[in-house]
């Protein structure tokens, strides 16, 4: 059991796996290619033509999610946290995605904008979306490089690859099927990598359990290790946060990250709202989040469990660095379970992954670059054609900036960490600008970007506070739920206070973009789409959330 | 930017229904289903031992090359239909 700490950890891939991982990717670039045949205009680059059906878009959402970073990470935190990382997927996720489903998506996919900024504009003023188009768009190069740079690690660690060469192959597939297929073929490739994943996934967990003698066997083992009983409940501990491996108490689970956390990562972020947007009516945009709930409830069973097998299985997992530390359980898992073959899948289905995750990244970046920046204040009213053109230039820059980070990254180990934390900062006030904007008709232009800055500002000072030891947290998690939860309440404070100060927008300007002031001029806005009941979010979303409830029983 | 979205109206092509993901999911996992399932019907014993003893090449292969099927046959029973313009709503007045 101690053989991967001796040995490296490095995959010994044979003939037929390279072969599984070539014909992989040989069927992601074909994508891209059939998909440039069907473009002809920038809707159809930025949107997919607002034409695909709601199973894809809904498992494209959930598969945008799920990148690489965030099934190493989920493994990560189940070898160390146990069954308390399940509220990341149920509590964390489920009712953000639900509500983004029913709530909001009238406004966003019923108003027709094409992007999150775009709202904000339509909402409130040019200044609101200049600083969200901008925010976004740098945080998005700058995630995608850190993806890049991420997965060049990992086939550095697994297969030996040396780091430049990994960054530029990644990045090389990744901007070829984006520059020619557009968001229909990140899509298509979203949907495709969600099944490869899976079955790389599942005789991981499969062979994991069989040898630590299935579910009641693993979490035995996992009583008698120093991770404890604790480890294998979910809410019964968090009375206080010194009681449960998480560290957080339950007040702390539900409101920072059931609510500020979750709603403002699963409602604001275009990366995935655009996945909604893509869709070809309302009734499928709201499905969209939905449907991706149910896949997020289960996914657990493959990441967590893994988690918690290497965790018992692994000797010495948990290192602070080299070959043993969490993030690797699930390559330390594959290296020491899986026979050629099915490893060449589950090795697929990771490289897979991190290209999803960046060419999120990548589409939303040039979606939002091109409409809300080129287009808005730069050269105004071209042609279709131009905006199609600036998008295609807009991807390979993004691609070759999110290289250049990819190797800063490289160059100074823990700066991808601060990159991403920063970047969280955006979500939490943004959620709550939203939230106010939509729910209250006088909320004014101003108010939108005032509290939009200053949220995100009272965040920044306290993570500053953070890492310069001004304030003290438990752990850094305890931090980022603080860091949320001040954030949301600053912009909800100055959204209400700017407001009667500064003049409300008309009425008629904001039909379609708030709640209760009908729909736009023609209509209602919840189209009535599909009669059937399981073609009914309302219906749909109920269910996940149900099922959420339901699967925390036996785990309480 | 009214002006372009209904340039984007008119010329909507509708990009996802000329070629089918469910071609490409069912094609490339009748590939791998193929390939990972003649793998375990060779498999060694060491191979067999590493995986505590499941043939989990010949199951995953078949599991697979399930799954690939599936998604063509109901590519199949339910071919992409031609764009229908009622099927995209189209009732929403352009942006600005």
């Amino acid at each position: 059991m101690a053989l991967a700490a001796e040995s490296g950890l490095r995959l010994d891939l044979d003939i037929i796996d390279y072969l599984i991982l070539v014909l992989y990717f040989a069927t992601v670039l074909g994508v891209g290619f059939a998909a440039r045949r069907a473009i002809k205009t920038s809707a159809d680059f930025f949107l997919s033509g607002r034409s695909l059906p709601a199973w894809v878009t809904g498992l494209a959402f959930v598969s945008a999610n799920l990148g690489a970073l965030e099934i190493l990470g989920m493994a990560a935190n189940g070898a160390q946290y146990g069954l308390l990382t399940l509220h990341y997927y149920w509590i964390g996720a489920v009712p953000a995605m639900v509500f983004l489903g029913i709530v909001m998506m009238p406004f966003y996919y019923g108003s027709k904008v094409r992007s999150v900024p775009e709202f904000l504009k339509r909402r409130f003023n040019k200044p609101t979306h200049i600083f969200n188009a901008l925010s976004f768009a740098v945080a998005q190069v700058l995630i995608a490089g850190v993806n890049l740079f991420a997965l060049a690690l990992i086939l550095d660690a697994l297969l030996g690859w040396q780091l430049w060469v990994s960054i530029l192959v990644g990045a090389a597939i990744v901007l070829t099927y984006i520059t020619v297929g557009g968001l229909s073929s990140a899509i298509y490739n979203e949907v495709l990598q969600f099944f490869v994943i899976l079955a790389g996934l599942i005789p991981l967990t499969v062979i994991g359990l069989v040898k630590v003698g299935g579910i009641d066997g693993l979490f035995e083992k996992v009583r008698q290790s120093p991770l404890g009983d604790a480890a294998l409940h979910t809410w019964s501990n968090t009375g206080s946060s010194a009681d449960n491996p998480l560290g957080a108490n339950w007040i702390g689970i539900l409101f920072g990250l059931g609510f500020v956390l979750s709603f403002g990562y699963w409602t604001t972020n275009f990366a995935e709202v655009q996945r909604a947007l893509s869709a070809k009516n309302m009734n499928a945009a709201r499905r969209t989040p939905i449907i991706a709930a149910f896949p997020k409830l289960l996914i657990p069973g493959v990441t967590i469990i893994p988690g918690l097998i290497a965790a018992v299985t692994i000797t010495g997992l948990g290192a602070k660095d080299g070959d043993l530390t969490y993030n690797n359980a699930i390559p330390l898992l594959m290296e020491d379970l899986l026979p050629n073959g099915v490893l060449g899948v589950a090795v697929t289905g990771l490289l897979a992954s991190f290209m999803a995750g960046m060419a999120a990244n990548v589409s939303g970046f040039n979606t939002v670059f091109t409409y809300d920046i080129w287009q808005a204040y730069i050269k105004k009213g071209r042609s279709d054609d131009y905006y199609l053109r600036i998008g295609r230039y807009a991807t390979i820059g993004g691609v070759i900036i999110g290289i250049g980070t990819a190797f800063i990254a490289s160059g100074y180990g823990n700066i991808m960490e601060y990159i991403q934390q920063l970047f969280s900062l955006f979500n939490a006030p943004l959620f709550a600008t939203f939230i106010v904007g939509m729910f209250w008709k006088r909320m004014t232009p101003w108010a939108g970007f005032w509290s939009l800055l200053l949220g995100f500002l009272a965040s920044l000072a306290l993570y500053v506070a953070y890492l310069t030891d001004a304030i003290t947290f438990n752990s850094a998690l305890e931090q980022s739920f603080w860091g949320a939860g001040v954030a949301f309440v600053t912009a909800v404070v100055v959204a209400i206070a700017v407001t009667f100060f500064t003049p409300s927008k008309p009425e008629d300007e904001l039909r379609g973009l708030v709640y209760g002031l009908g729909g736009t001029s023609n209509g209602t806005v919840v189209v009535s789409g599909d009669k059937v009941w399981w073609r009914n979010p309302v219906l749909l979303g109920t269910i996940a959330v149900v099922l959420a409830i339901a699967l925390y029983i036996p785990v309480w | 930017m009214a002006d372009n979205d209904q340039v984007d109206q008119k010329k909507l092509s509708a990009a996802a229904k000329l070629f089918d993901v469910r071609r490409v999911i069912g094609g490339l996992f009748v590939v791998y289903g193929v390939i990972v399932t003649i793998l375990g019907l060779f498999d060694s014993q060491a191979e067999i031992d590493k995986a505590q003893g499941v043939r989990i090449n010949l199951w995953m292969g078949l599991g697979m090359l399930a799954l690939g099927l599936l998604f063509l046959l109901w590519l199949r029973l339910n071919p992409p239909q031609p764009p229908d313009p009622s099927d995209i709503d189209d009732t929403r007045p352009p942006a600005d």
